[in-house]
């Protein structure tokens, strides 16, 4: 029983951090494990890429933990640079979450690749206007952490998570980032049954999973699609037809929101839309902390899917 | 343990009976909410311990800054004290809400609610001048409930009784497991509506979904535009004078009857006799319309 929620504004920037640190806290009793936020916003023509080296319990580990963390962040720094890559910005953000701001015109994926090789590096996110949070917490607690309440952008999916299929840890937390595709996050209230089979036919096809979340099938089915040129509505609709299980989801990529159902609307979501303001999250309480005033909201039905321009 | 003959298990009463062939008689205790009641009496809907209420009473509640607990309980509370008219101010979704009322009771919720709003009721009239969440009206038993906006998914799950309005569109699953009373929708509803229904009636203004009627046992769906597919054992039915004079009086009561009236209507009915529901008892009556 995870919640999710998204938002997108249209034609405007907003608080979006603020906005869904509120619908997320509303949704706190629906998942208390972990949260996720993944808002978009712009980075100054650069790509922006969200790197965790650590577990959250990693840290009780020991005095050794520090020194430990120094080593595989200056491993990074060593890899980025051998790819050519030149930072602008580099910010700790937590003990063990860091953010990095560059420009870079080469291979992505190897890229990323080769950072995931330093030993518990696991880059969250790469992209223009994407910035992917999650760690263990309420939505307060996290959004405090990583210091979301500023951030101004356009749209914004999240999570809060209630782990049934996998551990509680960093990694199995949603949104889910397609990797290794700039700016296209996920993140998933429900089951998926035929998990296995799917992932092995995308590992197969030499998708990389860092979880046993069956949520990151979603991630990588959505990045395989797009990468085949297949648009976010259809690779939607075609997922409807062949993932199997009770799901609602959401993708956000750099200027569009998308959600889908599955066949017997097994999940809930409820929709507000307007011309200037989207908003959807598993439960009504979510989209009045936002809005309120009295509004019109509706339940999709089964097999529907919306993709929203920004 | 020793053997026992027949003769003597014969002679046995049945307390005896039960020790000798070594089985535990537990004698269950408790309170039970089975009530025989009179046809006869004019004011059978009421429970003896329900709150005397007057409806010129009226007061107002604001909820903004109040659990759902404790709407609840200021709910019972103001109809301890005789209020009979409640207007509950900024419910914001919450989940809940008015649940378990069972007497007589105006209440207008100005706003929307979250799940499981005014479930478990038997009696009061509710308005609700907003949306509601999923399982609204979950087992009502009777009572009046008339939704001005849209509507979750399993709207009027198990209900057994009294009316339940939305004139907007619902979700899926509508009425599913339904066991008695009427279900109105305006609007359109989801895949699976009345699935496993065993009485009662729906009535669906718009369209239906997928799998409409689903290993339904027994009672009608009514749906006014297209319908997607029929489940399992659902077939579509003549529809009769005597329920289109139904319908008419039905949709008139709630002002949702279409302005080229009720012909068009399908009627949608289970396709086998899978337990003959008329063997009921005389209290059961009461839960049927």
């Amino acid at each position: 029983m995870c919640g999710i929620a998204g938002l997108i504004h249209r034609g405007k920037k907003s608080t979006v951090g603020s906005e869904m640190t509120q619908m997320l806290q509303a949704l706190k009793h629906r998942g208390p494990d972990s949260t996720g936020y993944a808002v978009y916003g712009e980075a100054g023509g650069g790509l922006v890429m969200r790197l965790k080296i650590a577990e959250a319990d990693d840290m009780d580990r020991g005095s050794g933990i520090y020194a430990e963390l120094d080593r595989r962040i200056d491993a990074v720094d060593v890899i980025m640079e051998e790819h050519g890559v030149k930072v602008s910005k580099k910010e700790k953000v937590t003990d063990y979450a860091y953010r990095y701001e560059y420009n870079f015109t080469g291979d992505l994926g190897k890229l990323a690749e080769h950072v995931e090789e330093v030993e518990g590096a696991e880059i969250l996110s790469i992209g223009k206007g994407l910035e992917l949070i999650k760690d263990l917490g309420d939505a307060a607690v996290v959004s405090e952490a990583y210091g979301l309440k500023a951030f101004q952008g356009t749209h914004g999916i999240g999570h809060t998570r209630m782990a049934t299929e996998s551990d509680v840890d960093i990694r199995s937390a949603h949104p889910y980032w397609a990797f290794p595709y700039n700016d296209v996050s996920v993140v998933h209230n429900g089951q998926i049954t035929n998990y296995w089979i799917m992932r092995r036919q995308m590992e197969k096809k030499g998708h990389r999973f860092t979880s046993n979340c069956d949520s990151e099938l979603l991630a990588v089915y959505t990045a395989h699609n797009l990468s085949l040129g297949i648009s976010l509505e259809d690779s939607l609709r075609q997922s409807i037809e062949e993932i199997d299980g009770v799901f609602t989801y959401l993708v956000a990529t750099k200027d569009q929101l998308g959600m889908a159902k599955d066949t017997m609307a097994a999940k809930p979501l409820v929709l507000y839309e307007s011309d200037k303001l989207i908003a959807m999250a598993s439960e009504e309480v979510a989209i009045r902390a936002i809005l309120p005033e009295e509004i019109d909201t509706s339940d999709p039905y089964d097999e529907e899917v919306r993709v929203w321009q920004a | 343990m020793a053997s026992v003959t027949e003769n003597e298990l014969k002679s046995m009463t049945q307390e005896e009976r039960v020790k000798a062939l070594g089985m535990t008689s537990e004698q269950l205790t408790g309170r039970s909410m089975f009530m025989e009641f009179d046809p006869g009496e004019t004011e059978r809907f009421e429970y003896p311990w329900a709150p005397k209420v007057d409806f010129n009473k009226r007061t107002e509640l604001d909820s903004e800054n109040m659990t759902s607990t404790e709407v609840n309980n200021e709910i019972r509370k103001l109809m301890n004290e005789g209020y009979g008219t409640i207007v509950l101010k900024n419910p914001r979704g919450k989940h809940s809400l008015a649940v378990g009322i069972l007497s007589k009771l105006n209440l207008i919720i100005e706003g929307s609610t979250g799940y499981f709003g005014v479930g478990l009721i038997d009696g009061p009239n509710v308005r609700i001048n907003g949306r509601v969440g999923w399982s609204c009206g979950e087992n009502m038993m009777s009572g009046t409930v008339l939704i001005e906006k849209n509507a979750g998914s399993t709207f009027g799950a198990a209900i057994r009784g009294g009316d339940l309005v939305c004139k907007g569109s619902v979700g899926s699953r509508t009425g599913i497991d339904m066991k008695g009373g009427t279900i109105i929708v305006g609007g359109d509803t989801g895949a699976l509506s009345g699935f496993m229904m065993q009485r009662g009636r729906m009535i669906v203004c718009g369209n239906a979904g997928k799998n409409l009627g689903d290993s339904m046992y027994d009672g009608t769906i009514y749906v006014g535009g297209s319908i997607k597919s029929c489940g399992v054992d659902a077939v579509e039915a003549e529809l009769t004078q005597v329920d289109k004079d139904w319908l008419k009086r039905k949709l008139n009561l709630y002002g949702l009857l279409p302005t080229k009236g009720v012909d068009h209507f399908t009627k949608v009915v289970a396709g086998k006799m899978l337990w003959n529901y008329d063997n009921l008892e005389p209290t059961e009556k009461k839960l049927i319309l």
